[in-house]
């Protein structure tokens, strides 16, 4: 188990993988990746009881995580490679001709750690709660994680997923939401508000928290408080606020960098700003 | 025809809930979801029998299939049950990603499908259904005849792995298929054989073919029925043996003249044994309200639609 400050340093490793991956092949989603990479160091690293080596898809007596909002498949990738699921240098691959690395994630090519095609929006949530009711028939006490994007919550099956997770007291799910309020348009308030989303979630019978996801001492402490709120009847929902582009200070404050890869000069620009710690791929 | 007398009238969708039922108490791992449609599934035995393995979703189809997906990761069997038209075109997005390309093992079952879906007319009558899900790789696709083959068809898809569509009806219908005729996924069913001239057929238009080949043996012209129960992966060998053996074919469908098991057929053909083929399929259109056996008539997919498509196909030689 790693602590804080080495969870910060993995952090800022996964950060320079994002930027390098999408760099390399002039595509991908740079902004919602750099946004959630706490998240996904504290889940990896930390939270998920998970054995990367010892991977299946049943995941049966493992925690179970699923990422719904597929575009920002770079810092799974690089979570994932980092923890051991499969060889780091294969980050190289993303996005490139046959590779396990696929511009959206999918469970085609038979990459180690993904259980699930995501990338067309608003699916996740309903996988996530099916793989949470099979946990519970078979008597596997442990968690299914899953995440999602603010924008993606304008997706209407979403909404039936919330519903029928309460409906079936899915309490051994705990799914949040990358608050970032970005979309590709722009600011999700102008593109789609989506009104008060807490007063949302807890309509739909959910057990609501809220986080802040760029800080990783606020991270591990949010995750832990839902750990203990599961097995009590009801799903658990983190609002999870971000800041798109977090970490590099040019791909901050906007919509911008959603879907669209540095140049050379940018790419060096950000890297300066990220220390490698692990070694880069 | 002698050989097939009729043994009783059923839904197909009975059949399905029979072999259902059947799984629930043969396989643990076989789960069941509908989205507010128990009674016209026939899933409510197994809903009565298995309520810890039955999921009602409500009316939200698109949540269903995930929540299948979903279930499939933990090594479940889920066998979803919608009208078909519900557990197609509403939910092709969640099918393509959700299921087809992440290759999980989810049965959809697919009740009211076609024309003799009857009275309630063409928002629920999907004339598309086979098309959709033929056209997505990896899947199977399966339209039992009668209910004795969809109950049949019910079980046997619980033990191939892979996603499945399963397609059956509203009506009662002939049953005519002895209940221990050998059924296997893939392997087309030669009923009754001919020398004139072949009718392929799938779901209920096989009784059809068959009273078809009757009339026309009447008139001296041995016509070959067979049953493909499964439109993907399709025998393509029984088409060819047939083709090439009669040198005419007739395809007979519920389903769209594009898209369906005509489709099917005409590519193998024209892949391998050019032949003239005549398709019994409702011509590009959208169904309307009215009795099955009405709709059949007036979209030319009854039994003297098939007579006269099979002389058609028999003067192109």
């Amino acid at each position: 188990m790693a602590d804080t400050q080495e969870l910060q340093r993995i952090a800022s490793q996964v950060r320079r993988d994002i930027i390098r991956m999408v760099h390399a092949v002039q595509s991908g989603h740079p902004g919602g990746s750099l946004g959630c990479t706490e998240f996904f160091t504290a889940m990896y690293f930390h939270i998920l009881r998970h054995d990367p080596k010892n991977w299946s898809m049943d995941g049966m007596g493992q925690d179970l995580f699923f990422l719904s909002n597929g575009h920002i498949s770079p810092v799974w990738y690089s979570v994932l490679a980092r923890s051991g699921y499969f060889p780091v240098n294969e980050l190289a691959t993303f996005r490139k001709i046959n590779s396990r690395l696929q511009g959206h994630p999918t469970t085609h090519e038979g990459l180690p750690g993904v259980r699930m095609a995501s990338g067309s929006l608003g699916q996740g949530l309903s996988v996530a709660i099916g793989a949470a009711l099979a946990k519970k028939m078979n008597g596997d006490d442990h968690l299914v994680y899953s995440l999602h994007g603010d924008g993606e919550l304008q997706e209407g099956q979403v909404w039936e997923a919330a519903m029928s997770a309460a409906a079936h007291k899915v309490d051994n799910l705990i799914s949040t939401v990358d608050w970032n309020n970005r979309q590709i348009d722009g600011d999700v308030d102008k593109v789609m508000p989506l009104g008060d989303l807490k007063a949302k979630w807890l309509a739909f019978g959910w057990d609501v928290m809220e986080m802040n996801g760029n800080a990783m001492d606020a991270v591990l402490k949010g995750m832990k408080e839902a750990k203990g709120r599961t097995g009590k009847g009801m799903p658990v929902m983190i609002l999870m606020r971000t800041e798109m582009g977090q970490g590099v200070d040019f791909m901050m404050g906007s919509h911008k960098w959603h879907g669209v890869a540095p140049n050379d000069e940018q790419l060096s620009m950000a890297l300066a700003q990220l220390e490698e710690t692990l070694g880069d791929y | 025809m002698s050989t097939y007398p009729i043994l009783d009238k059923k839904d197909t969708r009975s059949g399905f809930g029979a072999g259902l039922l059947e799984l629930g108490r043969t396989n643990p791992d076989v789960v069941a979801l509908c989205a507010d449609l128990t009674g016209s599934l026939k899933m409510d035995a197994f809903e009565k029998e298995f309520p810890e393995r039955f999921i009602q979703v409500g009316v939200a189809e698109a949540n269903m299939m995930g929540i299948a997906a979903g279930l499939t990761i933990g090594g479940k069997i889920p066998f979803t049950g919608t009208f078909a038209n519900f557990s197609t075109g509403r939910v092709y997005d969640q099918i393509r990603q959700s299921i087809a390309y992440a290759g999980k093992n989810v049965k959809i079952c697919a009740s009211h499908a076609g024309l003799t879906l009857g009275e309630d007319g063409a928002t629920h009558q999907i004339l598309e259904d086979i098309g959709l899900m033929r056209m997505l790789p990896g899947m199977t696709v399966v339209v039992p005849c009668d209910h004795n083959q969809t109950r049949q068809a019910t079980l046997a898809i619980a033990v191939q792995e892979g996603p499945v569509y399963l397609r059956f009806g509203r009506p009662k219908w002939p049953v005519f298929i002895p209940a221990d005729m050998p059924f296997e996924i893939g392997r087309a069913q030669v009923l009754v054989e001919g020398a004139d001239v072949s009718l392929i057929a799938c779901g209920h238009l096989v009784w059809n073919a068959l009273k078809a080949a009757e009339e026309l043996a009447q008139e001296g012209i041995h016509a070959e029925v067979i049953n493909m129960h499964t439109i993907k992966p399709l025998d393509e060998a029984a088409v060819l043996r047939s083709a090439r053996k009669t040198g005419c074919v007739v395809s007979c469908e519920e389903h769209n003249r594009h898209g369906g098991l005509g489709d099917a057929i005409a590519q193998v053909l024209g892949r391998n044994a050019p032949t003239p083929q005549e398709f019994v399929a409702v011509n590009d259109s959208f169904g309307e309200s009215g009795t099955p056996e009405d709709l059949l008539k007036k979209y030319g997919l009854d039994t003297p639609d098939i007579v006269a498509a099979a002389k058609r196909a028999l003067a192109r030689k």
